[in-house]
């Protein structure tokens, strides 16, 4: 039993998907089928954020989203916010500011943070932490993350 | 597979296949698929229909297409419009669930702890439900009948919320162990209607079906000076929470026990009366 | 894109620097590879049928139906397993699948391979087991009595210490009853791994784990093959806290891969996680102090009681450092602790992050408010009066003869200023985004706590790490089987090679049971000093043998020569050699790396039983909303005993990412047991801190005393930051609510409803 083949748009490439099963979630589909498995599986209860992507521009938590349903929608993983220009201003203050342990999280907290800089480019502390509620991380502590996005914005900032 | 793109093809496809899932956001039916306890074979996509998307505003009433998100709704000129709504909405999981999770889904889940459904009941809301052959409306109270139960028919959607934009300060509160994306443990809804000089309140996760404190209202609006704005008694405020916590007929779970929750719900209508009726006073 | 960036990653990482992951980049682009990200075009993928029922008989398992599901390729019960039929990290007690009973709610039955997901699912539900249940043995307090569950008995340890004179007793005394609920480790990254079937007749395993060669015997071993034949590699690793310290799925993915021929993946869903690993301990702890008037301590008595679930697991050494560790970083002349960790059919619990100490730091630290209380006492100045010293005495009768900067670490910490302003905006107030609370409503609190606890293996274990360091042309390339699971170790490994070797690149090879002996575990602090020991130690033989081989070739004195910054120089002048010329020649050495050896304990569980220890404050503020029983944890500040920063930056990560776990035990992490079966096996109940749960943590000071026989002085950090967090803020909850508290997490039924009303 599979589902009519549909086109995902993600990342600005078209790809085909023609034999997803009935019922499989955007996630299952970019990791299993794409080959993007940057987008991380953590819960697929959409608690943990770890999964989340651009749809059309919004945060969502591709864990949610039935796979066929995203059919000519614009979709924007991790892999597709470092371009081939190299990291973005989140990711490298990522590194920078040690918010990585793991890596777990990271993927959905880099994807949701540019969201939040886009709209907000200098966001209060409790701003973070309410745009990145949905994104739980078990090693840091949010600590540095935090950090890397104050750094993230100063130098988004200045480079504009 | 429909991903349906006018209310008509919904329709349609809904007819032709009853059994037919109606997917909207996916934030409630996609964790049941994907724990497996949900199959699917026809899906209804709702998350393309112009006419389920939008709001508008029309005299004192405001409809909400079921399709609207709840990040929408925390949008400012909803939450000028009904702000315990979109004060509820912002309770609703994390940003990537607000994006998502519609408050048609809201509805139809039929959660006791779903967010939007004690101030929807306090606004005495209605449901636009439509089907193929034929159009209704419902109100929330009677839409639920019981714990994730609707009187929904096959075949039928909810194609909007009709909520009157009333006179007055409101609050939602919600009671969780943590302090974001968190299932309501008990919630209250507490409007202020100036023009009708009434109190309403609803509450959340203390009863399989929603709740309006009716007995509460009715003592709480008695006992204000709509006049002259002067507050009342600390007595009548104790009262009026009383009265709540009595509405309630909350069960034990392994989120909350009975006791808590109409305790919480105590607690939260004596802060939310308080904080309306500073309000009112101050302005 | 940035020049922060990029200066920082030209300089070759030293010792003490804020050297960025090595890994980082990868991660933030999403390209690292996770355990659950394998793939393989021919792979199959794994399941596992778990038991509904805590306790049961299996009476039969009929696989018919599954074996006849299109797509199904094996479906294997406990008669498949090739070798041994039971593993376990101290004891062989736990089946690989159940045979004749089930022993805990979600242990595994049977397992399947199959073409896609779909399939293998409808295959698990098709297979049928006609179940027996029995009652669960389930209230830890019974379980000695009780019949046993299981061949080896429901006692898994007990240690009876017996430390000093007996018959003192106390002026003061405070007595308590306390209790901690089960935590879950929650890492993010499910268990998950491939398995691949080798052309020998062996196996490739990659997965996510703690200690790659412990795994690689236990999955021989029942696997039935030459653990040479049976080969681990790590994979990435989406945390650990301990629950990757046991098996989870290693025997089943060889299995299935083994009968089909094929690769096989397995990814664990969340909430078979919640299943498929040990959790922390809960503990039922009684304890007395008793103490002269002048605040002296004379003497703890204690009781201790943990559920270890239905498997030994680790059980064993927790129950030994809540034991040892039972009275706190304190002077104790006097103590009889009775420790127990016993076998019922509740979930298998075993390591996580603090070990033990966790239970009964937040225990003593209560006993030590209750003490201050009766005495009339600060609190700080009565820790301080009591803060164990160089040169004291453990409860275990052992003398501390390495760093113990205790009342350095109390004294820079209880000192430290709060920057917590008072909350407004209701989403900062305890209710959160839910909006319950009004300044006007909210009781702030602060208090105190300290903790402690052992590095490295303990109780005579023969604890070691091979790593070996080859260089050539200038690179420097280090193997070693050390567990990166996201602690940073890749990060030192780079930056003590550097150091030692003065090059610039560093290549660490991948983790892998192949070529390597075993790095031991990642647990119990330990990989940075042991790990970390052995590539310093390699490195320095290289380095030796250079400048040997230099100094022969050149006729100098090689104590003459150094190296720095990828060069060979001459203290005395006239020479310089390019470190790329003189490694033309490869230069190798390897190394087995062993701290100082322990002893057992003996049976007054007395004994030089341990290596070194780790100390470490936290001051917490909370606001807590007392009418409802919500809280909000404002400000951590910690001090700790670190023995020397080798990376600030993830020093930092260590204890602010630690703290966030003990946070979450203090007030929201419990997996909820009910007659043995877990209520609430997702993230949608199980509730782990978010960042609007999470204070920001002052460091009020990095206590650096260079502990004796660690490389560079330093000591793991891992650890401390999960142990006295819990304690203080429980203890802030305290002492803004002026109730008891007994038990962490604290519900609000605690607050609201504290004698147990509902
Ligand atoms: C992590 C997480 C956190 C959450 N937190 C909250 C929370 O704090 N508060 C809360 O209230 N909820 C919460 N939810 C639940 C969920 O997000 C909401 O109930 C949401 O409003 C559901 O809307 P949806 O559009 O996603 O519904 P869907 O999942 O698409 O559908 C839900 C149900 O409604 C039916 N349905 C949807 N639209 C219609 C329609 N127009 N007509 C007829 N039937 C329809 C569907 O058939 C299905 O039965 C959470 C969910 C998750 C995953
Ligand atoms: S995997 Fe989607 S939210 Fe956790
Ligand atoms: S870095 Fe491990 S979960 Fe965030």
């Amino acid at each position: 039993m599979s589902t009519d083949p549909f086109v995902l748009e993600v990342n600005g490439q078209s790809h085909e998907v023609a034999d997803a099963h009935p019922g499989e979630s955007l996630l299952r589909v970019l990791r299993e089928r794409l080959g993007l498995p940057g987008s991380k599986n953590a819960c697929e209860e959409g608690e943990c954020g770890s999964c989340t992507v651009l749809v059309d521009g919004q945060t969502v938590c591709s864990c949610l989203v039935l796979a066929s349903t995203a059919a000519g929608r614009q979709i924007t993983t991790i892999e597709g916010i470092s371009g081939d220009d190299g990291l973005s201003h989140v990711q490298e203050a990522f590194v920078d500011a040690g918010a990585v342990q793991c890596g777990f999280c990271t993927p959905g907290l880099i994807v949701s943070i540019g969201s939040l800089l886009e709209s907000d480019p200098d966001p209060s502390d409790l701003a973070v932490r309410e745009a990145i509620s949905g994104n739980l991380c078990r090693c840091t502590g949010y600590g540095r993350v935090l950090e890397a996005v104050h750094l993230a914005a100063t130098r988004r900032g200045g480079s504009t | 597979m429909t991903i349906a793109t006018s209310l008509e093809d919904a329709c349609a496809a809904l007819a032709a296949e009853p059994g037919s899932l109606v997917l909207a956001g996916g934030t409630d039916l996609m964790v049941e698929v994907n724990r497996g306890s949900r199959s699917v074979e026809d899906v209804v996509a709702l998350n393309r229909i112009p006419e389920l998307a939008g709001w508008h505003l029309t005299g004192d009433e405001l409809r909400l297409g079921a399709g609207v998100t709840f990040a929408e709704i925390c949008d400012p000129e909803i939450a000028a419009l009904v702000p315990a709504l979109a004060q509820a909405a912002r309770t609703v999981g994390s940003p990537q669930i607000r994006n998502a999770a519609t408050i048609g889904g809201n509805i139809a889940t039929a959660s006791p702890a779903g967010d939007s459904i004690p101030v929807l009941a306090a606004l005495d809301a209605v449901l636009e439900l439509r089907s193929a052959e034929a159009s209704r409306e419902v109100p929330v109270t009677e839409f639920i009948t019981g714990v994730k139960a609707t009187c929904l028919m096959p075949g039928e959607l909810i194609e909007a919320v009709r909520v009157p934009v009333l006179d007055g300060p409101q609050e939602f509160c919600k009671v969780g162990p943590r302090n974001a994306m968190v299932i309501s443990v008990a919630s209250l809804a507490l409007l202020v209607d100036r023009s009708a000089r009434r109190i309403r309140v609803g509450l959340g996760s203390v009863s399989p079906m929603p709740l309006r404190a009716t007995q509460a209202e009715d003592h709480v609006s008695g006992h204000l000076d709509w006049d002259n704005g002067v507050p009342p008694r600390l007595e009548v405020v104790r009262e009026f929470a009383e009265l709540v916590a009595s509405s309630a007929s909350p069960i034990d779970d392994h989120r909350g026990s009975a006791a808590y929750r109409r305790h919480a719900v105590r607690v939260l209508a004596q802060r939310s009366l308080t904080r309306v009726l500073n309000r009112v006073s101050s302005s | 894109m940035t020049d922060l960036a990029t200066s920082k990653r030209t300089a070759a990482p030293r010792i003490g620097e804020d050297t960025p992951r090595p890994d980082g980049v990868p991660k933030v682009a999403g390209t690292f590879a996770f355990s659950s990200d394998l793939h393989h075009d021919r792979m199959l993928w794994g399941g596992t049928l778990r038991s509904p029922h805590p306790s049961a008989r299996i009476r039969s398992v009929d696989i018919s139906a599954a074996v006849a599901v299109t797509g199904v390729h094996a479906v294997l019960t406990n008669e498949d397993v090739p070798g041994s039929l039971t593993y376990g990290l101290e004891h062989r007690d736990q089946p690989v699948l159940a045979a004749d009973v089930v022993r805990y709610e979600g242990e595994p039955v049977a397992i399947v391979a199959a073409d896609n997901p779909e399939a293998l699912r409808m295959a698990i539900d098709a297979i049928a087991v006609d179940y027996e249940p029995l009652d669960p043995l389930v209230d830890p307090d019974l379980a000695e009595r009780a019949d046993p569950i299981h061949p080896d008995g429901n006692l898994v340890r007990r240690i009876n210490l017996i430390h000093g004179d007996q018959d003192v007793s106390g002026e003061v005394q405070v007595e308590g009853t306390y209790e901690v609920g089960m935590q879950d480790q929650a890492f993010l990254g499910p268990e998950s791994g491939m398995a691949v079937p080798a052309e020998d007749g062996g196996i490739d395993l990659y997965v996510a784990t703690q200690w790659l060669h412990s795994d690689r015997d236990q999955v021989a071993d029942c696997l039935g093959l030459d653990p040479a034949r049976v080969r681990l590699t790590l994979s990435g690793v989406g945390g650990a806290f301990g629950a990757r310290e046991d098996l989870s799925l290693h025997v089943h993915l060889c299995m299935l891969a083994l009968h089909t021929r094929r690769p096989v993946k397995m990814v664990y869903s969340r909430e078979e996680s919640f299943h498929g690993h040990v959790h922390r301990h809960p503990a039922r702890m009684w304890f007395r102090h008793h103490a002269d008037r002048d605040g002296t301590i004379v003497r703890v008595e204690s009781r201790l009681v943990l559920d270890g679930g239905a498997y030994a697991s680790s059980s064993g050494a927790v129950i030994a450092n809540a034991t040892c560790f039972a009275a706190g970083p304190y002077r104790v002349p006097s103590a009889h602790i009775d420790g127990a960790v016993v076998r019922t059919n509740n979930p298998p619990c075993g390591a996580m992050r603090g070990f033990g100490a966790v239970q009964t730091c937040y225990a003593h630290e209560a006993q030590m408010d209750r003490l201050a209380d009766a005495l009339g006492m600060d609190p700080v100045e009565l820790r301080l009066h009591n803060a164990l010293a160089p040169g004291d005495e453990l409860l275990t009768g052992q003398t501390i003869t390495g760093t113990a900067p205790v009342a350095e670490v109390i004294r820079t910490c209880a000192d430290h200023p709060s920057g917590a302003s008072m909350a407004v905006d209701p989403m900062e107030l305890p209710g959160g985004a839910g909006r319950t609370a009004d300044p006007e409503h909210v009781v702030r609190g602060e208090a105190f706590a300290l903790g402690f606890k052992n590095l490295l293996f303990s109780e005579g274990f023969d604890d070691f790490s091979e790593a070996s360091c080859h260089l050539a042309d200038g690179v420097a390339t280090i193997t070693s089987a050390c567990a990166e699971v996201g602690q940073g170790f890749v990060t030192l490994a780079q930056q003590i090679t550097c150091e030692v070797l003065g090059v610039d690149d560093v290549v660490l090879l991948p983790a892998s049971t192949d070529g390597i002996g075993s790095a031991g575990s990642t647990s119990a602090s330990r990989q940075t000093w042991m790990s970390g020991g052995a590539i310093q130690e390699a490195c320095g033989q290289v380095r030796v043998q250079l400048l040997e081989r230099l100094a022969a070739e050149h006729g100098v004195d090689a104590d003459d020569l150094v190296v720095a910054d990828g060069r060979v120089v001459s203290m005395a002048g006239g020479l310089e050699i390019d470190l790329v010329e003189a490694t033309a020649e490869p230069i190798e050495a390897s190394v087995v790396f062993r701290h100082a050896p322990t002893l057992p304990l003996d049976e007054n569980g007395q004994g030089d039983a341990h290596v070194s220890f780790a100390f470490s404050a936290h001051r917490a503020i909370v606001d807590v909303d007392v009418e409802l029983g919500l809280v909000k944890v404002v400000e951590l500040t910690t001090s700790q005993d670190v023995g020397r920063v080798l990376n600030p930056l993830q020093t930092i990560g260590q204890l602010e990412g630690g703290a966030a776990q003990g946070v979450g035990l203090a007030v929201m992490e419990e997996v909820l047991v009910e007659g043995g079966r877990i209520r609430n096996a997702s993230f949608t109940d199980y509730l782990v801190p978010t960042a609007l749960d999470m204070p920001p943590v002052e460091i009020a000071a990095l206590i650096e005393q260079a502990e004796p026989g660690a490389p560079f002085g330093a000591k793991g950090i891992g650890e401390p930051p999960s142990i006295s967090s819990t304690a203080a803020v429980a203890a802030a909850i305290r002492n803004a609510t002026g109730l008891d508290l007994p038990r962490v997490p604290v519900r609000p039924t605690d607050i609201v409803f504290p004698e147990g009303a509902a």
